[in-house]
């Protein structure tokens, strides 16, 4: 398994650099693949409304209502249809790509179980939703769909008499078949929506719009599409004859040839397997957990920026139980608790600065607590020598710089990068500790731990509480933003930073003194 | 040092490289929607759908009461014979040309056998003047069955040619 999902993050790795290159990191499609998913369900949704209210739920007159639709008014209806149907085939292709990638970063074990498992059957609820939708055209390819599909449920031991010999001729068929699919493919989409809804509940800030260059892109091009190559139907359909030969959406059908040559019955077996194979995946094989992140009462004040902060719903506000005069206190839901120390970084008391009483802040996690992170800084830094000191304070969900290959460079690596308190940097950089600060981050857009790259940038440019004091020399900080892969890079960067470094100490000999110490 | 004329290049390339790779995708999307086509069934074959519920005949006949059965049953619940609910499973035999293309034995549905039969089966066959044979058995009888059709029908390419079974017209249908 390990193997398997080290191979997948290569390759999405490789395919994703040179994304970036085109899009930047922001709005590369890779990682904004689960809010692509809801934006086409939109578009799907909002194209099917309209397509409804012209759709005809007769025998003859469904056929022919959607051929009104799509050639009479071909610059609205037509295009609505289009873009219904390439948004519900674009939908497939990046919630696959989004479940695969999402395996192979491996977030889905431990606490994160719960957005894999919610996500997995509404793959069950898509493939309903779409083969539906074929079917209401009463086409060709709905004949076809009607068929196989009714003959596959036959296979099932559910039915008391065959479900596919209404399908036998044209008289076997009335409108009320077309009423029942509208039914079905209108139901499945809303229970759908809720199984959506719920799949992002344990993450906060769950990201449900791609950003608005990424949507405007991806609309247009659908367009574009729409209007080269509109979807149309293929002949009407008509039970007395054969659909031998029909058009497929390979993106929801490519499993219907199978049926051609596995029994029914075998192929329920094994997709239902499969299903149950991918629904415990988070637990094959068990993750260790963390110990969740704990609450210093004595030095919680009940300021909520580490509520705000977790990214995965883990922290909320309660009632006060030492009877202190606060609002409220953090509680820590340690079921929800992946252990990454955001809400430590977010903790205006985790700060190396104070000397009157023990380093412990309001929040942090019991395996790595603040007070060690101030004793690892100073420990990497305690042997470096020169005029580019730098301390490199890394993710451990990114590959780190080796100090043992770079002369005069401590590293001190972090559950997540925004695990790192700001004033870190400040106690770095006046108490000279180090010349320079190297963060080095996953890659931009793509943090382990959802938010915790982005808190770190915000509270660096002032955005976001607890902000880096105005004082600490900018110029003395690098961010890194580069993630697993791209070890060249980094090492281009770090050693670009060094000699800035060395030019501002150049500097700072002919007079322009140190700035902020 | 990059210059601006680089600088307007590289993003000019950037933007290009985005329409290409939009284009890319949606041009996947479109072409895979409809394309390759597939075929399920050789166009220049027929089908012939052997499709139809029927019950079989009630496995236990139906035995008159003694009037002393009658007696022990509850006052609202008396009756003059008692019935079985299990029914037999029924035989069906089809044959194109003499030549034997199915023959099942259908067994009645439900959890206590009371259901009726289903036969559904699909075969592909070459156009042209057959002879179509179909027979069913849904009783005890052994030395022949209870229902025979036997027709000469034409096959077109791509027709779908449906035998089914309605007892109440007299037994089997050819459409």
């Amino acid at each position: 398994m390990g193997s398997l999902k080290r191979a997948l993050r290569f390759l999405f790795q490789r395919v994703e650099y040179s994304f970036d290159a085109f899009f930047g990191p922001a709005l590369n499609p890779f990682v904004n693949l689960g809010s692509l998913g809801w934006f086409f369900y939109w578009i799907v949704a909002a194209s099917g409304v309209y397509l409804y209210i012209f759709f005809d739920t007769g025998m003859v007159q469904a056929y022919d209502s959607i051929e009104q639709i799509t050639n009479v008014q071909w610059y609205a209806g037509g295009v609505m249809r289009s873009l219904h149907r390439y948004a519900s085939d674009a939908l497939v292709v990046v919630i696959i790509l989004h479940l695969v990638r999402e395996f192979s970063l491996d977030r889905l074990r431990g606490k994160r179980w719960f957005a894999w498992f919610t996500g997995v059957p509404l793959l069950w609820f898509i493939y309903a939703c779409g083969i539906s939708g074929y079917w209401m055209v009463w086409d060709m390819l709905a004949q076809y769909i009607a068929i196989v599909t009714t003959e596959w449920l036959d296979t099932l031991p559910l039915f008391g008499e065959s479900i596919a010999s209404n399908f036998l001729n044209n008289a076997s068929i009335t409108g009320r078949f077309f009423t029942l699919m509208v039914f079905i493919h209108i139901a499945i989409p809303l229970f759908m929506l809720f199984l959506m809804w719920l799949h992002i509940q344990r993450l906060d800030n769950a990201r449900v719009n791609p950003p608005r260059a990424l949507a405007a892109g991806t609309l247009i091009s659908m367009i574009v599409m729409s209007l080269i190559f509109p979807a149309v139907s293929q002949p009407p359909a008509n039970l007395d004859v054969v659909p031998a030969v029909v058009n497929f959406d390979w993106f929801y059908l490519a499993i219907y040839p199978l049926l051609d040559v596995v029994p029914g019955g075998q192929l329920w077996l094994a997709m239902g397997a499969g299903t149950l194979l991918l629904i415990l995946m988070p637990w094959l094989p068990p993750q260790r957990n963390k110990p969740p992140a704990v609450v210093n009462l004595d030095n919680c004040n009940g300021c909520r920026r580490c509520v705000d902060d977790c990214p995965y719903s883990a922290i909320t506000m309660g009632a006060r139980t030492d009877g202190a005069l606060f609002d409220g206190q953090a509680v820590v839901n340690a079921s929800n608790c992946v252990a990454c120390g955001i809400c430590a970084g977010a903790c205006p008391t985790a700060t190396p600065f104070r000397r009157a009483t023990d380093l412990v802040p309001g929040i942090e996690l019991p395996n790595f607590s603040i007070a060690s992170l101030k004793e690892k800084i100073l420990e990497s830094t305690a042997q470096l020598q020169g005029a580019d000191r730098v301390l490199v304070i890394g993710c451990e969900n990114a590959r780190q710089v080796s100090s043992s290959a770079e002369p005069d460079v401590g590293v001190v690596t972090v559950p997540c990068i925004g695990m790192l308190p700001p004033s870190f940097i400040d106690f770095v950089l006046s108490r000279n500790v180090a010349d320079g600060v190297f963060i080095n981050g996953c890659r931009e857009g793509d943090c382990f731990n959802r938010l915790g790259a982005q808190w770190m940038r915000q509270r660096l440019a002032g955005q976001r509480d607890p902000y880096l004091r105005r004082r600490v020399p900018r110029e003395r900080i690098h961010l890194c933003w580069l993630g697993n892969g791209r070890k060249k890079r980094r090492s281009r960067e770090l050693a670009a930073f060094r000699v800035l470094l060395r030019d501002l100490a150049v500097s700072n000999d002919n007079g322009g003194g140190k700035a902020g110490g | 040092m990059i210059t601006a004329e680089e600088k307007r290049v590289a993003s000019l390339f950037k933007w290009l490289m985005q329409g290409v790779s939009y284009a890319v995708f949606m041009a996947g999307i479109a072409y895979f929607s409809v394309l390759p086509v597939y075929e399920h069934v050789d166009p220049s074959k027929a089908v012939i759908k052997l499709a139809f519920n029927h019950a079989g005949e009630l496995k236990e006949k139906c035995r008159r009461l003694t009037p002393e059965e009658i007696q022990k049953l509850a006052p609202n619940m008396r009756r003059q014979t008692q019935c079985g609910r299990e029914r037999l499973p029924i035989e069906v035999e089809l044959y194109l040309d003499d030549q034997l293309l199915y023959r099942a034995s259908a067994p009645p549905s439900g959890l206590w056998g009371d259901g009726t039969s289903t036969v559904y089966q699909r075969f592909v066959v070459t156009p042209g003047s057959h002879l179509l044979t179909v027979r069913l058995r849904d009783s005890y009888r052994t030395d022949s069955f209870d229902f025979e059709h036997s027709e000469r029908i034409e096959l077109r390419a791509r027709q779908n040619f449906v035998v089914g079974f309605r007892p109440e017209t007299g037994g089997f249908s050819f459409d």
